[in-house]
């Protein structure tokens, strides 16, 4: 069922096949609890950065907001944490793989069939969903959905049943916009 | 030696993150094309690399703790709010079918050129600032709701963890079964 292919996806070293790319994440996350005694994440970073950023803007807004203020309470800088690293690793671990395997370069990807200023509203729109979505269940497909499964959490699997469930929907809902 | 190893500096986060994010980028989850695609059931990359992962890595904690390696309760699992775990997923996938990502493949897909994913990181920021603008309105209702004891589906079950593991295993070969029937009747 493999057969959706994209222009770009021809440029470049094929990607992984699927259970091989699955197994080399699933012992990837095992190693990190391991180390660490918690799984993989990306949202916890998203959320320090928007209070850092916040507080750079509105300091007296941010103060005043029950949710951010605790984490910047008498000068805590809350990306000073092991998810900042973590997603930074995940940054540079993409860009190695993407220039060792000729797979980078600059592109404006969305929604095949419409201008690229319909893309852009797309993408922001998908974003302001996904990251108030990820404060909601505090966590996201990588934190909830990945690690928390992993640990066979009741969450986890409730946060994937949501996630596909309306996905599938908006999918459907937005077919046409594909090629 | 003690597990977990308490490794928790900043090189642990940057090895680690690594290969999630060298993975991630061979695999083809920095692709939105096909994130957006298994949303319309074009493309099971994303079910198969997730699924994959899961059983791997709760395969191997559940061997390393009846092997008295690690005990379950030096990991970390997150606690149940069924409402908010349901409703936040909702958000996350309507967002990664109309947006492309979600909040770690963005990254993936930005470090591979993908200028959208950049917009999309962008939304993820403010989307957290409507979030926090929002919360005092929402923490009463976040933490209502069923506020089960368990935390994993063994204990809610009663069922030790290599069955729920193999139940697993299960549903994704009933899928792939699935797939193929169709893929047969296609042809």
């Amino acid at each position: 069922m493999n057969t959706y292919q994209t222009s770009t996806a021809d440029r470049g070293r094929p990607d992984w096949n699927a259970y091989m790319a699955g197994g080399l994440l699933g012992l990837t996350l095992l190693a990190t609890f391991v180390a660490t005694g918690h799984g993989l994440g990306a949202s916890g970073f998203t959320t320090a950065l928007a209070a850092k950023s916040a507080v750079a803007v509105a300091p007296g807004a941010v103060a005043a907001n029950e949710y951010l203020a605790p984490m910047v309470a008498e000068g805590a800088n809350p990306l000073d944490s092991w998810i900042t690293w973590q997603v930074l690793g995940v940054a540079i671990g993409a860009l190695i793989s993407a220039t060792l395997n000729g797979r980078f370069h600059w592109r404006f990807e969305g929604p095949t069939r419409l201008t690229t200023g319909k893309r852009a509203a797309f993408a922001i729109v998908g974003g302001l969903a996904a990251g108030f979505g990820a404060r909601i269940s505090a966590g996201c497909t990588s934190g909830l959905g990945l690690s928390g499964a992993a640990t066979l959490a009741v969450a986890g699997f409730v946060f994937l049943a949501g996630f596909f469930a309306v996905g599938l929907a908006a999918g459907f809902l937005t077919k046409r916009y594909w090629k | 030696m003690n597990f977990p190893l308490e490794w928790t500096g900043p090189v642990s986060g940057l090895v680690f993150g690594g290969l999630f994010g060298y993975i991630l980028e061979r695999g083809g989850l920095g692709n939105g094309c096909r994130l957006t695609g298994q949303m319309r059931l074009q493309d099971w990359t994303v079910f198969r690399v997730m699924f994959t992962a899961i059983i791997v890595a709760a395969g191997g904690l559940w061997i390393l703790q009846a092997m008295g390696v690690m005990p379950a309760d030096s990991i970390y699992v997150p606690q149940t709010y069924l409402t908010a775990a349901l409703i936040g997923g909702a958000f996350v996938g309507f967002g990664m079918a109309v947006g492309g990502y979600c909040p770690g493949t963005s990254v993936v897909a930005f470090a591979a050129g993908r200028v959208d994913a950049l917009l999309f990181f962008f939304g993820l920021v403010a989307g957290t600032w409507m979030f926090a603008g929002a919360y005092e309105r929402l923490a009463p209702w976040l933490e209502a709701g069923p506020a089960p004891q368990w935390l994993t589906v063994s204990e809610m079950l009663s069922l030790p963890g290599w069955v729920v593991v193999l139940a697993l295993v299960g549903v994704a070969a009933a899928v792939e079964w699935v797939l193929s029937k169709q893929k047969t009747s296609a042809a």
